[in-house]
């Protein structure tokens, strides 16, 4: 069977600018960190990101990436509003197609299993409607209701991020949820994965219950071991999110200054630099 | 449940958890939102904020012994923890359930769940805003997203809770209609309408209902010290009022005792409505 394992930087050169991306996990948990870091890097530009946001849709939208959010919403969890997704919505630089969460999973299912669209009551009565005037009603033809007919994200890329997997791609969530990261692998053309360690396929087995191999190789074109990939967001059991520095991103955000400190600290560098930074400043603190 | 609770620096000295104290305007919404659970039977209930996580933590003492309480990360857990404290450490709790987001989706469109949100926006017929404030394109403040309001709010039984009523929270229109009102539900037909089920609106000066004419915004009770005239001025939108408004129920002795010695007794509840 193919190894399918490579670096960050081969994952992220496969993607081109205007590329339409979906990033797995949920606000401030199990985000595919250490991947968003190396499109931080890149030449990448004018995506649209496909994402229940979390600082991934902050420092893409920070660092000048992104054309287009299509979100539920974008938060940090512990910290209700990531700045620099806030800071860009009140500047008017980015696009938006917001959805109710629900509606955000329905279209990636659309779009994994090829459907035109799937039917839902979500969103019926909102301004999700008035905002996303493209969102047409489907009559039931069975009955006489009229329904939101959600239309496929069909995504060029999906990245996510998985507590363990190995060479060929099958992936393991040793937390309390998978969240959605399956569905945005079956909804991309390609997907890359990131995780905490490429094990031997028997060691998931062994690690847990085979429904903990939520993604199998199949949906998978790239497989990245980065640990503490998915820093500062929460990858439990390997470890939890890194509040203080969360703390310390949201505070750096809020000043020009500041921020650039930020960035020269631990942003600057390569994924190795940004790990070094992180555990010197553990230090420090301790 | 035992009295080992260490004194904390934040914990009000003295009176606070003493069963004879006067009662205070927390307790009165922590039992109005109890209330306004009351009879759901076997739904989960959904809380955001401190005194919404007493409210069902006490309703599932009082008047709704068979909800469905989430850990607030991916399991259904029976018996009852203190507010701030992790229900995994608590003796006497247990996991009934794994309640991954993706089954939450399902049990939302399903309907057997009540979620009480808080908005940053309400009309007079409830459409509520939680996404953006001004101009859409370019907003004079971005929040949260809709999340998961348009849906919860179509699919199941919904209320709200405000932490500050007042003419900022309550307005004449909202700036972006994310929870779903009894007008806009009407308008957008029977898909809409067909499981919409507005049901209370607990503020820090009253608790508010659906019930008006053409489902207006309508006043159920003042919590006890509070005129209408205060809450007028406090309401940016139209309020309906039928004759004399009573006063919001008192709590019980048991319920004072719950709420002060077995669910919140760090008195976490004096941070989000000072008593």
């Amino acid at each position: 069977m193919a190894d399918k394992t490579l670096t960050a930087r081969d994952a992220v050169s496969r993607l081109e600018p205007g590329m339409t991306i979906g990033i797995g996990g949920w606000g401030s948990r199990r985000k595919p960190m250490a991947l968003v870091r190396e499109i931080l890097r890149s030449d990448l530009r004018d995506l649209t990101i496909v994402s229940y946001g979390g600082p991934d849709v902050g420092l893409l939208c920070a660092a000048g990436k992104v054309r287009k959010v299509v979100f539920g919403f974008v938060s940090l969890d512990s910290i209700a509003l990531d700045p620099h997704f806030r800071a860009a919505r009140q500047r008017g630089a980015v696009e938006v197609a917001e959805y109710d969460e629900g509606m955000l999973q329905w279209g990636l299912y659309a779009a994994g299993i090829r459907l035109p669209f799937l039917p839902t009551r979500a969103g019926l009565g909102s301004d999700v409607l008035k905002h996303n005037p493209d969102l047409k009603l489907v009559q039931d033809p069975y009955g006489t209701e009229q329904l939101v007919a959600m239309p496929p994200l069909r995504l060029d890329a999906a990245l996510v991020h998985m507590n363990r997997a190995d060479a060929q791609g099958n992936g393991q969530f040793l937390g309390p949820d998978p969240y959605f990261d399956d569905l945005y692998c079956l909804a991309a053309d390609q997907a890359f994965m990131s995780c905490e360690r490429i094990v031997p396929t028997a060691e998931l087995s062994a690690a847990g219950h085979s429904a903990t191999i939520k993604i199998n190789r199949q949906l998978v074109a790239g497989v990245v071991e980065t640990p503490n990939g998915a820093h500062f967001t929460s990858c439990a059991p390997d470890y939890e999110r890194d509040e203080a520095f969360q703390r310390e991103y949201v505070k750096a955000a809020g000043d020009p200054q500041a921020w650039a400190k930020f960035e020269k600290r631990y942003l600057s560098g390569t994924e190795d630099d940004y790990q070094a930074a992180v555990a010197a400043r553990a230090e420090e603190v301790a | 449940m035992s009295s080992t609770v260490t004194e904390s620096a934040d914990q009000p000295t003295g009176s606070a958890t003493t069963a004879d104290a006067p009662v205070t305007r927390a307790e009165y919404c922590a039992v109005a939102v109890a209330d306004a659970f009351a009879g759901d039977g076997e739904s989960i209930a959904s809380a955001f904020g401190t005194i919404p996580a007493i409210g069902v933590r006490l309703a599932r003492l009082t008047v709704a012994p068979d909800l469905l309480l989430t850990d607030g990360e991916a399991h259904f857990v029976s018996g009852t923890w203190q507010i701030g404290a992790d229900p995994h450490a608590t003796e006497g709790v247990v996991v009934e359930g794994w309640s991954p987001f993706r089954t939450i989706f399902d049990l939302v469109w399903h309907g057997k769940r009540h979620v009480m949100m808080i908005p940053v926006q309400i009309d007079g017929h409830g459409n509520t805003n939680i996404s953006a404030i001004g101009d859409y394109a370019q907003p004079k403040v971005q929040l949260l997203g809709v999340r998961g309001a348009p849906g919860n709010s179509v699919y199941h039984p919904t209320s709200y809770w405000v932490p500050n009523h007042s003419t900022r929270t309550f307005v004449p229109t909202v700036d972006m209609v994310s929870g779903v009102g009894t007008d806009s539900a009407r308008a957008a037909g029977p898909a809409a309408s067909a499981y919409h089920d507005l049901r209370r609106v607990v503020t820090n000066l009253a608790v508010l209902d659906f019930g008006g004419p053409d489902g207006a915004l309508r006043l159920l009770s003042l919590h006890p010290g509070v005129t209408l005239e205060e809450v007028r001025a406090a309401t940016g939108c139209d309020l309906h009022v039928e004759g004399e408004v009573p006063a919001t129920r008192e709590p019980s002795a048991e319920e004072l005792r719950l709420i002060r010695e077995v669910i919140d007794p760090r008195s976490l509840r004096d941070r989000e409505i000072p008593a």
